[in-house]
């Protein structure tokens, strides 16, 4: 699988907030996207889903468009619906048209492995931060895609909850899932990553390996914000 | 004070007898207002959330006029309503002037745009939430919609309860349509205002205790029924 950017712009108010960029993602493994705030890596991610209105260039998707069966999408805020947690997580299954019993029963079973299974019946709404995110992740997780977006996923999370979610994730990398991730936080880049993207301005500053990335970087900028240096 | 205590006691009198007039007048006031409001749940629900996820040249026009159209005055649509199907209006050959069904038609003209205009602000809000999730996630129009009609079923309990408090109460279109006409189209609201141009103020008071009571099971009831202030914070 691969998504290439052909030379991806996005204005917002007559300013390019992202771009232009040209990038191939492709075969396996699991990528950070890092940068300062509003450096451009949520609408990056929101244009790689095909969410983000594009001013310029393009997303190549392998099928010519995004294809919602082989990917997801988890958001920085979980998007909680007015269910309860099971029908949250088996909603994805009932737009395909799966029978209710049926999704209930697989959003059980990805409950379970998310460790909500004792919250499976409570209001999505009733769920802690943490449990909040599971949910999220289980739901994008149930129809098992090909490619999985995540918009910092464990900011504002404890290490309990951020070490649940780094598992499952890793744990979907090494079945095959193509993952893309925007972070703030650099051990957890260091922990996850197989490669990085750093984007600073719209721009990508640094794209390599995650070992060549943390011990050589080339872009100034990335070695002055390993360094802890604020980034103007 | 006396009028009420006398409206009172007969209120309870004529519901522990069950005067047959009274529940004739009262099962017509809810068969009427129970299917306008059906009616205008049906047609006035998915306009709302329609209005609330579609973007189009025009929108905010619709929208204004929709929020308008809440406070058309009865007594004009009953007038319209009248002209389209009297003998000589264009409708008139279907016979329905003076009947419960062109009651019916002149309430459900009345409250779809307060059943619409309330249901498109509750969708509005829930598909600021629900937008980036359903546009991931690939759903069909259909499916937003009734994604959304779904999850937002009890803000839209209210919006068609809205719609039945306004149509139960309404007597001015319902009196020139359906002529308030004993055992045919007489309604617990055309019933009050005919007491009291006759002076019988304690009777028209007794059937207006009879008609707030009526309400009040109705709302009572299907917040019952839905659940509301149950099942946590979904």
């Amino acid at each position: 699988m691969v998504i290439a950017l052909e030379g991806l712009e996005v204005r917002r108010g007559g300013r390019a907030i992202l771009g232009p960029l040209t990038l191939s993602l492709a075969g396996r493994g699991l990528t950070i996207l890092l940068g300062p705030n509003g450096s451009g890596k949520t609408t990056l991610l929101r244009a790689l889903d095909g969410l983000e209105r594009i001013s310029r260039g393009r997303v190549v998707w392998p099928d010519g468009g995004p294809d919602r069966a082989t990917q997801a999408f988890v958001f920085q805020q979980p998007v909680l619906m007015r269910r309860s947690v099971r029908d949250c997580i088996a909603f994805p299954l009932r737009l395909r048209g799966f029978d209710l019993r049926a999704a209930r029963a697989r959003a059980d079973v990805a409950g379970a492995e998310a460790g909500l299974s004792d919250r499976l019946d409570l209001p999505a709404q009733a769920l802690s931060g943490g449990e909040r995110q599971k949910m999220a992740l289980a739901r994008a997780l149930i129809g098992s895609p090909l490619l999985l977006f995540l918009d910092e996923p464990c900011a504002s999370l404890d290490g309990a909850a951020t070490r649940d979610i780094e598992a499952t994730l890793a744990r979907a990398r090494d079945a095959g899932m193509r993952i893309v991730m925007a972070t703030h936080d650099i051990g957890q880049a260091r922990r996850l990553a197989d490669d990085v993207i750093f984007l600073h301005r719209g721009q990508i500053a640094e794209a390599a390996g995650r070992d060549a990335f943390f011990g050589a970087p080339r872009s100034p900028d990335v070695q002055a914000w390993l360094r802890g240096d604020l980034l103007a | 004070m006396g009028d009420i205590w006398a409206g009172l006691v007969q209120a309870f009198w004529l519901i522990a007898t069950l005067d047959a007039d009274l529940i004739a007048i009262a099962g017509l006031s809810l068969r009427v207002t129970l299917t306008a409001t059906l009616i205008a749940a049906v047609i006035g629900l998915p306009l709302g959330a329609w209005l609330a996820i579609s973007r189009f040249r025009g929108r905010r026009l619709a929208i204004a006029t929709l929020n308008a159209l809440m406070g058309l005055p009865p007594v004009v649509v009953g007038l319209v309503v009248y002209l389209m199907l009297s003998r000589a209006g264009p409708l008139g050959v279907l016979g329905l002037l003076f009947t419960p069904t062109a009651m019916i038609v002149a309430q459900v003209i009345i409250i779809t745009p307060i059943v619409a205009s309330i249901a498109h602000q509750a969708i509005r809000e829930l598909w600021a939430d629900y937008h980036d999730l359903l546009l991931s996630l690939n759903a069909t129009r259909v499916q937003r919609v009734t994604t959304l009609l779904w999850d937002g079923r009890r803000a839209l309990l209210t919006a068609a309860l809205a719609g039945f408090g306004r149509a139960i109460g309404e007597v001015g279109a319902i009196m020139i349509v359906g002529g308030n006409i004993d055992h045919a189209t007489r309604v617990l609201t055309t019933a009050i205002a005919l007491e009291t141009g006759k002076g019988n103020l304690s009777l028209a008071l007794a059937l207006g205790f009879v008609l707030i009571g009526l309400a009040m099971a109705v709302n009572i009831g299907l917040h019952a029924l839905a659940r509301t202030e149950r099942g946590g914070r979904w």
